[in-house]
């Protein structure tokens, strides 16, 4: 383990959730990282498991036993090798080691899905079936005069979100964080986040948020002149409903926001649908957009880099005939419940706590070193930002930051260890997948 | 090792070279002059009777970036009958409207394509487009980056910003997003969207800052002429799809004052308001312009009939065109006072008489345009069909039985309402040769491209001559990039990763002291994190080469 005098670096990108802030300041001591400026509870709980990392002093491990770098990847090849069903799941990993994990899965016939697929296929099947009229976070941080919360706080999951992105003063058109008002749709956890600098509290107009699609159609409704039976809708006074379509339609730049990890019930796709009904409809009078926020453990990275190979997002089988993409039946957990894979690979960098499904297959971890798992074989990885370059995709998804390795502490990354993987495999054919490492 | 071409008939018109049987020798990817007779030949390629042309450039071609990654997550349906099944050297994918970028760089290379121009991308969005298309095997890259609605360029020109600063900027995107050019986007019409406007006239001041279209272009072209940036300003004009948009683009020619310029998928921007329907063709229009004005060269993009799916960054026209949407979804974007993007996809049918029209507009105007190495053949690929169809557009360009037997299937009001049935000329192959190799070389500044000289790059495409234009362009017998035998008769027999291309133009570091404060006011990403380093273009690109072309040639002191 090298030692590095104490080095202070600033405008360093942060992994640990979608909206990436990129204006962190931190010190690296004795391969400890300290955020100087720019913390958040994601951050400094990111950042803390990596240090909590050079405690642990993880070790390769076969069966449990330590085990060289050399011997784990020998021996997670030998179990890839004998699988004619391999799964690839958990993939946390920022954009080069996902490139290196569809190399994998496409030598192997394997079958490609995130951890995080049950929480994105409600923007997904969305994505699919209407498409959406959406905006990203500098154009909230200027335009946005009227934010929707659908069904969110946004900052449990986003901490840094209104510093960033609307308790803003200096704006390119003069609008300013006093201007702007947050109006809270069903159920978020905590609004005083919400709260202005100047402490005006975010507007709450509670309701179930299994019952947010019935509200957002009545706003429909109610924003194209139709009427809207009866005196409350899920809860919430229809007058009060009135009132914000009117506020949406009178916005110059309203934003409906949500977090699809917060609509967790069955068929909230029908929510998120129904929220881009909305604005889709507002746009026939002015600008609203959606914003989809989200984005933890690199799965809009895993997203737009299986999207872009094959034409599928994730839940794909690589089969022999080529791509299958299928939501539900390449599931990670169907897959395992059906007994339709016969090893897995799981790879999970950014949370030591973000494990794998229990099962009885044969399994290699490919994980953050403070991770705690039992499994065929565990190779210890960088946690992407803090030990491993490499780019991962914003919650926006149109702008890919590139990380920074703040420190070596001689842990590989993952797209190394896929790439060495790749090449103990007996090759069906040249690897095409290069480390993001590599010197050219 | 020395590669031999023996004795193929070499259509050259770089050179002038016209049909001429000769020997073709490659050392170390490059075209050298015959050697010593006593060299040893390590392979020879026996091309008698066959025709060899430098392998085809493709100067825009939606092929990486954001919205063409949004179309792919949006068509599963379209994917699927057209899955590719992993090879011995091929990745699986998937091909069609929106193709994966392994199939891609396959599908270029098997139809004699070296080289793939991605013409819409956003600066902010320039790292996705470039790992796009680092993961598009075989074919040379490049990308023109989009300003013209950014936040930035229209506060420094509402402040009356010297040219001089705007130089600056436009170099500094440029270098730091990587690019070989420049695009404007509906001149400060997605900016306008943004503040609810629906539509931007060529002469209307933008909401908030007040610069008009016509201003924005102008600027745009004055800085790349200042620059020396070999392609001229990549322009997509107001009013794309607007019955009547054709006055606009005759006004915008006009607003160039003789400044060099690119008028991209001019088809889209070649609509008069006649007839019953009040939609008529103004193709002759253009292509009288077009030939008068040297200072101007077009692209078509051709609309062939079927299914596909338009990406643009002209959120504002495709709001408008969600209406057309076949299957009926679409994807609009504001993104990061930067632009944004608009993905809706289409089906164009020949009984529909507007899309049956945009087909003939097409055709007349590759056919009226007089000058071959003005005009390029696209189809805006994916907008109006995707790139897989050359080879039937440039039958109907070379074969007019052939072209009238499909005027003859269309909507016949449309039909009737075109000149196309009495046109008479026909493609020659030295002109697709211009149009598709030397041409576009010659406009994007790649001077070891697109020929057959001596030093050139061994891009070299072999083909079988064959009266049936489409069956003969759609599977060469041979393409070789950089002097390695890629494909044979359309099938990938050995996977390189081509070159990307980009130019730096020089500015004033200073600039910095105006874009840094910008990022750090009013963005959501530093400075220092947006400019992409060259590291990161090799780590992107599987360790391709970067080649940084000059614009020192031409350069206005």
């Amino acid at each position: 383990m090298s030692h590095h005098p104490s080095e202070t670096r600033h405008d360093v990108p942060c992994s640990f959730c979608g909206l990436l802030c990129d204006d962190l300041s931190v010190t690296t001591d004795h391969g400890r990282v300290r955020i100087d400026a720019g913390a958040c509870p994601r951050a400094t709980a990111g950042f803390d498991a990596a240090n909590r990392a050079l405690d642990a002093g993880a070790t390769p491990r076969i069966k449990g036993q330590a085990a060289t770098l050399e011997q784990a990847i020998a021996a997670a090849a030998e179990m890839l090798r004998g699988a004619r069903a391999p799964l690839f799941g958990g993939n946390g990993t920022e954009l080069p080691g996902m490139r290196g994990v569809m190399d994998l899965a496409d030598a192997t016939g394997g079958t490609v899905d995130h951890m995080n697929s049950y929480s994105m296929f409600r923007n997904f099947h969305v994505l699919q079936n209407s498409g959406w009229v959406v905006t990203s976070l500098s154009e909230v941080r200027n335009r946005a005069d009227l934010l929707v919360c659908f069904g969110t706080d946004i900052a449990s999951r986003l901490p840094r979100f209104y510093e960033r992105c609307l308790w803003v003063d200096d704006t390119l058109f003069g609008l300013r964080a006093e201007d702007r008002e947050v109006v809270m749709l069903g159920s978020p956890k905590d609004p005083s986040l919400a709260t202005s600098p100047a402490g005006r509290k975010a507007e709450v107009l509670a309701c179930a948020n299994e019952d947010l699609a019935e509200v957002a159609q009545a706003l429909r409704a109610l924003v194209a002149g139709r009427p809207v039976a009866g005196d409350s809708v899920a809860g919430i006074a229809t007058a009060d409903l009135a009132r914000l379509a009117d506020r949406l339609k009178a916005a110059k730049y309203g934003v409906v926001a949500w977090v699809t990890s917060d609509l967790d019930f069955d068929h909230a796709e029908l929510a998120v649908q129904s929220a881009c009904d909305l604005v889709r409809e507002l746009n026939a009078h002015t600008r609203c957009n959606g914003l989809p926020l989200g984005g933890t453990d690199g799965d809009y990275t895993a997203h737009q880099v299986c999207t872009w190979q094959t034409g599928f997002t994730v839940r794909t089988r690589l089969s022999a005939s080529g791509p299958q993409h299928d939501p539900r039946a390449f599931d990670t957990d169907v897959v395992l419940a059906n007994g339709a894979a016969d090893a897995l690979v799981w790879v999970s960098s950014f949370d030591p706590g973000k494990t794998p499904p229990s099962t009885s297959i044969p399994t290699v971890v490919i994980g953050h070193p403070a991770m705690q798992v039992e499994c065929d074989v565990f190779i210890p990885v960088g946690v992407p930002g803090i030990d491993t370059a490499g780019h991962l995709f914003r919650t926006d998804s149109s702008v890919a930051v590139p990380m920074r390795k703040l420190r070596d502490v001689g842990l590989p990354s993952v797209a190394e260890v896929t790439a060495a993987i790749r090449a103990a495999l007996q090759p069906a054919r040249p690897a095409v997948t290069t480390s993001e490492a590599r010197a050219c | 090792m020395l590669i031999k071409l023996t004795g193929g008939k070499v259509i050259d018109p770089a050179h002038n070279v016209d049909g001429v049987a000769r020997d073709i020798y490659v050392r170390d990817g490059r075209i050298i002059d015959a050697p010593e007779p006593s060299t040893k030949v390590d392979q020879e390629f026996d091309l008698r009777g066959k025709l060899v042309m430098a392998g085809a450039i493709d100067l825009h071609t939606h092929i990486g970036g954001g919205k063409v990654n949004i179309a792919r997550a949006m068509l599963p349906e379209d994917h699927r009958p057209d899955l590719c099944a992993p090879g011995d050297l091929e990745r699986s994918g998937c091909g069609h409207a929106a193709p994966s970028t392994f199939t891609t760089g396959y599908r270029y290379a098997e139809m004699g394509y070296t080289a793939g121009f991605e013409p819409a991308m956003m600066p902010v969005n320039a790292r996705q487009a470039h790992m796009e298309m680092g993961d598009t095997p075989i074919i040379d890259k490049g990308a023109y980056a989009m300003l013209g609605s950014d936040d930035l360029l229209l506060s420094l020109m509402k402040d009356g910003a010297d040219q001089r600063v705007i130089n600056d900027y436009v170099a500094w995107t440029i270098t730091h997003s990587q690019a070989m050019g420049l695009k404007v986007v509906n001149p400060g019409g997605i900016s306008a969207f943004k503040f609810n406007q629906r539509r931007l006239d060529l002469d209307e001041q933008a909401p908030h800052y007040g610069v008009t279209p016509r201003q924005i272009l102008k600027t745009l072209a004055q800085a790349l002429h200042d620059l020396g940036v070999p392609h001229p300003l990549h322009v997509h004009g107001c009013n794309l799809g607007v019955p009547g948009n054709v006055q606009t683009t005759l006004d915008s020619f006009a607003a160039l004052d003789g400044l060099p310029a690119h008028f991209t998928h001019i088809q889209f921007h070649s609509y008069g308001t006649e007839g019953d329907r009040k939609f008529s063709s103004g193709a002759a229009h253009i292509a009288e312009m077009v030939n008068k004005h040297k200072n101007i060269s077009v692209d078509v993009g051709q609309i062939l009939f079927g299914q596909t799916v338009t990406a643009s960054g002209d959120n504002m026209s495709q709001h408008r065109n969600a209406a057309h949407a076949d299957p009926n979804k679409s994807v609009i974007m504001d993104i990061e006072c930067d632009a944004g993007c608009g993905v809706v996809p289409f089906r164009y049918r020949d009984t529909n008489f507007v899309n049956a029209l945009q087909w003939c507009i097409g055709l007349e105007t590759f056919l009226l345009i007089d000058d071959p190495w003005r005009v390029y053949l696209t189809t805006d690929h994916p907008n109006g069909a995707p790139f897989t169809s050359y080879p039937h557009l440039i039958r109907l360009l070379m074969d007019r039985s052939f072209r009238n037997e499909q005027l003859a299937r269309i909507n016949t009001d449309a039909a009737g309402l075109s000149t196309l049935g009495a046109l008479e000329r026909e493609y020659s192959l030295y002109e697709i040769a211009i149009m598709t190799r030397a041409g576009p070389a010659r406009t994007l500044g790649l001077r070891d491209r697109g020929h057959l000289g001596v030093g050139a790059a061994a891009d070299i495409t072999v083909y079988t001559e064959d009266a049936d234009r489409e069956k003969m362009f759609a599977k060469p017998d041979y393409v070789f990039k950089d002097g390695t035998l890629v494909a044979r008769e359309g099938r990938i027999v050995e996977v390189v990763w081509g070159n990307t291309h980009v130019v730096k133009p020089e500015y004033d570091a200073s600039i910095e002291k105006i874009i840094e404060p910008h990022f750090r006011r009013f963005r959501t990403q530093r400075m220092g994190n947006f400019k992409i380093s060259n590291d990161e273009m090799c780590e992107c690109g599987h360790g391709s080469k970067l080649h940084v072309h000059d614009c020192t040639h031409g350069r206005k002191q």
